[in-house]
């Protein structure tokens, strides 16, 4: 994106552009000069554009530079703000609702259809009806009707697609601890990214469980020990005794994988070492006390 | 004490609500108190703000031109545009940058950039050399390395000043703010002269407000 500045001289954001403000295209590379260009040292830029001939005198140069400032300062913060990771938390809503509509509906096709072809439920007995070649107009409505379920289902498995070739570039950190529907799943529970970053490991670890937690704040229950990160296997792999220590550990993490990504972007290698490295700690206190195990006692 | 002569011109003690508190004119950013064209600084929000509350030297005439690191929303860099030259605000964060944007618009000789303050290649060929300012807020570990990359924008003639407030929890939460400080200053000490250090409890938990020169 870099469009190829020489080591040797700086150049200014205005350099080889011609100062006309009229002109459209002129504006547009402004702006992306400003938001990818780059140079390896100041200088006395508006003395350059006033030599260039880009800006009449100083006053005029701010004023451009002002309007080029603001332009790619709206443009990249819109253009972060809808990447990403409004657009992840908008999908994993999405398919949820394409699942949970297409099994309500499935188990509506199934009841309709035992009326007319032999039994079955679920999505899948509804993809197998909308293959069907329907004889009579009965038969045609449930057909169709099938056909709508595993449109839905479908889509539901696109939204899976996209939400796992996505996550990772929105949040690396955050998908490779959690996969990258678990991810998108704290991101939409949380608000986005940048609000996710900001909530302490606490609340990480019981987000999707606040109907649990209202409970137990109003003393009618104890603590939830996990909200959606249960569905992860470092939570629901751990035997239930030591699942609290899993999901707190896992949820430290989480968080600091969520800060890593929104303020920094870049692979933290070190964090997923240590979560590993806790993991097995907490899972080994198991092979420790249960020898006779059903998985054959692990350990000696 | 009154440290009425350590304002910089176009900043003023005004009264609010029967307190003498800071001011500067310009148009309103958060719907912040106003007396006639001056608006409340809250120094309280404002770690600069609390600097010159506390009367730090911290050489501002007014007219400056300034490059703020940390911008944020922008509510401290409104009332450094109201009072100062041309001023260049950086902000890494989205969200907070579209509010910069509507504090810009309303100002001429404000830029704002969504960049890095850990990467100043990235302003480099926007942001001009021989700056009389360089105001730092970044809540970032690093803070002192963050000013020393910055120092290349500063004017070299031992005029420039850098204030910055730095933060001891963005570097390390379980050590005494003492011994964070202590580090960050010996940092900072092999690029700049530091010329005083405050800190800013009053305002500002467990935050020091330093100026210093470039060596």
């Amino acid at each position: 994106m870099n469009d190829g500045t020489t080591a040797s001289e700086p150049r200014g954001w205005f350099e080889g552009l011609d100062g006309d403000d009229a002109d459209d295209a002129e504006e547009k590379a402004a702006t992306r000069r400003i938001r990818d260009g780059s140079a390896d040292a100041p200088a006395d830029w508006p003395a350059r554009a006033v030599e260039s001939g880009f800006a009449d005198d100083e006053t005029d140069y701010y004023a451009r530079l002002r309007e080029a400032t603001v332009e790619a300062a709206r443009e990249a913060a819109a253009e972060r703000e809808r990447a990403d990771d409004r657009q992840l938390v908008h999908a994993v809503r999405s398919m949820d609702d394409a699942d949970r509509v297409a099994n309500e509906l499935a188990e509506r096709v199934s009841e309709w259809a035992g009326t007319q072809f032999e039994a079955g439920s679920g999505v899948d007995y509804a993809r197998e009806l909308a293959a069907r070649d329907p004889e009579g107009p009965d038969q045609e409505r449930v057909v169709s009707l099938a056909g709508r379920v595993a449109d839905l289902a479908d889509e539901a498995d696109d939204l899976r697609t996209y939400i796992e070739q996505r996550a990772p570039t929105v949040a690396p950190n955050l998908t490779e601890m959690a996969g990258p529907v678990l991810a998108a799943r704290l991101l939409s529970l949380a608000g986005g990214l940048d609000s996710l970053a900001k909530k302490p490991a606490g609340t990480v670890q019981v987000l999707g469980a606040e109907d649990a937690l209202f409970a137990h704040l109003r003393g009618r229950a104890p603590s939830p020990k996990h909200g959606v990160i249960f569905t992860h296997e470092f939570v629901r792999g751990t035997r239930p005794e030591d699942r609290g220590s899993a999901a707190r550990a896992f949820a430290g993490k989480l968080a600091l994988a969520a800060r890593a990504d929104h303020y920094a972007g870049e692979r933290r290698p070190q964090l997923h070492e240590d979560l590993q490295e806790r993991m097995e700690t907490i899972r080994a206190r198991a092979e420790d006390t249960d020898d006779d195990s059903t998985e054959g006692g692990a350990a000696e | 004490m009154n440290g009425d002569d350590s304002l910089p011109e176009g900043v003023d003690r005004r009264t609010f609500d029967g307190r003498e508190r800071l001011a500067t004119s310009g148009p309103t950013v958060y719907g912040e108190p106003t007396d006639g064209d001056w608006r409340l600084w809250d120094v309280g929000r404002s770690k600069l703000g609390a600097m010159l509350e506390l009367g730090m030297g911290t050489g501002l005439d007014g007219g400056e031109s300034v490059l703020y690191l940390g911008a944020a929303s922008g509510t401290t860099v409104s009332h450094v545009a109201d009072f100062a030259g041309p001023t260049y605000a950086v902000e890494f964060a989205p969200r907070p940058v579209r509010d910069l944007v509507g504090v810009a618009e309303d100002r001429e000789n404000l830029f704002p950039l969504l960049k890095d303050a850990r990467a100043p290649t990235s302003y480099a060929h926007v942001v001009e050399a021989d700056l009389d300012v360089v105001v730092q807020d970044v809540a970032t570990r690093g803070q002192a390395e963050v000013a020393l990359r910055n120092r290349q924008f500063l004017r070299g003639d031992g005029k420039g000043r850098l204030l910055a407030a730095f933060k001891a929890r963005s570097e390390d939460v379980t050590a005494a703010p003492e011994t964070v400080f202590e580090r960050l200053l010996d940092e900072l000490e092999e690029g700049y002269e530091v010329l005083e250090t405050t800190r800013l409890d009053r305002f500002h938990d467990d935050h020091l407000g330093v100026v210093a020169r470039p060596k």
